[in-house]
């Protein structure tokens, strides 16, 4: 197959970028958001088509029966050693084509939906440049052909987050949640790199795709013993940097601050779920070589799952709830992920069996798939709430309520996102969700449980936040006279994506995910687990029940009693579980109290005063001499006639 | 014949006043004068060293016409130069020129 138009993926965001931020300002909003838009399309098309390709014209290799890895390009960038390079290139994987899919998708439809959100915004080129600087930086980490690369792209990512988390930086708040959201993720990048050290000293590559690697790099890999783990789970600190993980989920939900369509994109869709897809492209190494490690990654995972579900249940602002929310969804595609087991024979992926693959392997797809849908329903439904809010103007539940008959497109786009996030047949949530807590079971029935109750949790709170957005008592109606503005429907380009992402949502679940991607990469056929998919099924259904019960009226008696009744839980979830303070409390009063100052002491005083001493030596000598160069010609003519005479008079008296 | 003290005595002289005008004159065009007689004593010396020391040779007096034509063509450059300086700073004060020091 060719593939050598695949660095135009790559390559015209990346221009565009630099055209849009360089020759925006000389734009007007229009050009440089149509410019943008159809890079942008291009890449999209580029991107669908690369798939077709890969999956369905290129097709599974008749021996082996996988899908094979294309390496379509892999330039060397630095030489280390003989051994060590960091290349740059492109690689086609199952994952990687699923994660373009993604990408280009939820990024093309932001773009769109920005034309109406953005309107008028100053600094609205800027904010194109970004989204295609982000999109460029998203595809290239997905398409690393080694871990370096994916570093790279992933510190960019990052970047890109940073700048458009602060998209209005003239708010404080905007501000300083961008520095958050860079510094947190910075700190868990460091143990990134680290393991990346460590992992590249071992392997003596950066590769880590085993099936590309030499026996001799395969050899050193098992002789690496504990440090193999190890770097693995530094890696995966990482990951749970990027995809918010307890306890560094912390910047996230300020992450919020940013233009809503960036939160759909970035803070919902993909960049967060870069931790999933580096856990995913390292699974066969974990599962060979470190399979409590990707357990611990479970048991941190659905922690997290279960601690965002519990906050999301409290919050006013309806963006924290969906940040809240992609935190516990992330729980459930890490939690199966992590849930996979080997091969209880051979201890590794059982590279030749179907039945692996929808056993112990089955996570791995569940995973994936619920990455996929979820990026789809996640994403609308945070364009959903941009259209809310720029209704209302205020992301506060207490401006919203009754909000179904002023914005029918969002209200049924809302509520189709609503029920695939809480798995409801025969929406994309039910058939990815299913396979998560079939594999959770298959693990251990005491995780199968747990994950169900997460699960009827994400139900409650999906719908809790529903009803006081669409239903109850109308902000509008009550303050009309106070001169409360009419919530409208929001314009064509902000709810055509809107439409396209439901559908995606609606019809997404019957895509036979397994035939595509599976933990061994042979297909396999998803069957629906029915004792799990009947409970999971009532117990969504309950939930639901339950927030109809409490939040649809005009009033909400049993949720008002249930906060007073118990007030320091109600408080305490609603603030997060005091996490942002104890954090506050780790890095301000032990952090940069009993470590930071004495080294800046030392840094002021000893390494200043030692530069500074320099400095005065240099200065005042400088001072003493300057006098010679005064730019009088014959003041320079006496001091060389000077000079010559005295030379003279010294070889006359030597010789 | 002049003995050849008398030559020494005339350049040294000529030298050490053109030493001191180079020195002390504030004008370009003096200073260039000064230059000028510094050179002259210099072909003073050549020829009379020439002249006493190898009288059947020619190398010093040789050295004398190239030294005049050097002094020529160093006085053309020099004048150009202070040409444009006038030009620049409507003067030919030595000491008002020490902007290049910057």
């Amino acid at each position: 197959m060719d593939y050598s138009y695949v660095f135009l993926i790559l390559l015209l965001p990346a221009l565009t970028f630099l055209l849009l931020g360089l020759a925006g300002m000389k734009m007007s909003h229009k050009v440089a958001g149509l410019i943008g838009t159809c890079s942008l399309a291009i890449v999209t098309a580029l991107s669908y088509y690369t798939a077709f390709e890969y999956f369905l014209v290129q097709g599974r290799d008749a021996s082996t029966g996988l899908y094979p890895t294309v390496t379509v390009f892999n330039f060397t960038w630095i030489k280390f050693s003989e051994l060590l390079t960091f290349n740059i290139g492109f690689r086609i994987s199952t994952i990687s084509a699923m994660m373009l899919i993604v990408i280009s998708t939820v990024s093309l439809m932001v773009h769109i939906y920005s034309f109406g959100y953005m309107h008028g915004e100053k600094g609205f080129q800027r904010y194109y440049a970004f989204l295609n600087l982000f999109t460029m930086s998203m595809l290239g980490l997905v398409v690393a052909t080694n871990i370096f690369q994916m570093y790279l792209f992933w510190e960019l990512v990052g970047v890109s987050s940073y700048l458009l988390i602060g998209f209005y930086y003239p708010k404080h708040s905007a501000v300083a949640a961008s520095k958050k959201a860079f510094i947190v993720t910075r700190f868990a990048d460091m143990f990134f790199l680290i393991g990346i050290l460590f992992y590249s000293f071992y392997a003596g590559t950066f590769n880590y795709d085993m099936s590309l690697m030499t026996p001799e790099q395969l050899h050193t890999l098992h002789a690496a013993g504990w440090v193999l783990p190890m770097s693995l789970f530094f890696m995966f600190i990482g990951g749970a940097g990027k995809s918010a993980m307890f306890p560094l989920h912390i910047w996230l939900p300020d992450a919020m601050e940013g233009p809503t369509p960036v939160s759909a994109l970035i803070h919902a869709a993909t960049m967060v779920v870069a931790g999933v897809y580096l856990v995913a492209s390292l699974f066969p190494l974990f599962i060979e070589f470190a399979p409590n490690a990707l357990h611990w990654i479970a048991y941190i995972a659905a922690f997290t799952a279960f601690y965002a579900a519990a906050v999301a249940c409290c919050q006013s602002d309806i963006k924290r709830v969906l940040a809240f929310s992609t935190i516990s969804q992330i729980g459930f595609m890490l939690v199966a992920l992590g849930v996979c087991m080997p091969d209880p024979e051979t201890n590794v992926v059982a590279k030749t069996t179907v039945e692996y693959a929808d056993m112990n392997g089955l996570g791995y797809m569940a995973g994936m798939f619920h990455l996929f849908t979820h990026a789809m329903f996640k994403g609308c439904l945070f364009l959903c709430a941009g259209c809310i809010i720029e209704a209302v103007g205020s992301n506060e539940k207490f401006y919203m309520g009754n909000l179904r008959k002023y914005m029918p497109i969002t209200h049924i786009a809302f509520l189709i996102c609503c029920l695939a996030i809480s798995g409801i047949f025969p929406l994309s949530g039910f058939f990815s969700k299913d396979e998560i807590l079939v594999a959770c079971y298959n693990f251990h029935p005491a995780m199968g449980m747990i994950m169900s109750g997460i699960a009827c949790m994400t139900a409650f709170y999906m719908f809790r936040l529903y009803y006081v957005i669409f239903w109850g008592q109308g902000y509008y109606e009550t303050h009309i006279n106070d001169g409360a503005k009419k919530p409208h429907e929001a314009p064509a380009c902000m709810t055509i994506p809107l439409i396209i992402l439901s559908l995606i949502t609606v019809l997404c679940g019957w895509i036979p995910f397994g035939h595509f991607i599976s933990a061994n990469g042979l297909s396999f056929d998803t069957h629906v687990n029915w004792t799990v998919a009947i409970t999971s099924s009532v117990l969504a259904i309950a939930a639901i029940g339950v927030a109809t019960f409490m939040y649809s009226g005009k009033t909400t008696p049993v949720a008002d009693y249930l906060a007073k009744k118990f007030p320091r839980l109600h408080e305490a979830a609603f603030r997060r579980f005091y996490l942002d303070e104890v954090w506050m409390f780790v890095t301000h009063k032990i952090i940069f109290r009993c470590v930071s100052t004495p080294i800046a002491w030392f840094d002021r005083h000893v390494v200043d005063g030692f530069m500074n001493f320099i400095a005065w030596c240099t200065q005042s000598s400088a001072e003493s001499i300057r006098g010679f160069q005064s730019g009088q010609v014959q003041q320079y003519a006496i001091w060389f006639l000077t000079g010559s005479v005295a030379l003279t008079l010294m070889l006359l008296c030597i010789f | 014949m002049i003995p050849v003290e008398y030559y020494f005595v005339l350049s040294a002289l000529l030298f050490f006043v053109g030493v001191f005008g180079f020195f002390t004159r504030r004008n370009l065009i003096a200073m260039l004068i000064s230059i000028e007689l510094i050179l002259n004593a210099v072909d003073i010396n050549f020829a009379a060293f020439n002249r006493c020391l190898f009288p059947d040779q020619m190398e010093g007096f040789f050295f004398t016409l190239f030294e005049i034509g050097v002094s020529a063509a160093e006085t053309a450059v020099a004048i150009a130069i202070i040409i444009n300086v006038y030009r620049n700073l409507h003067s030919t004060q030595v000491n008002r020129i020490e902007d290049l020091k910057y």
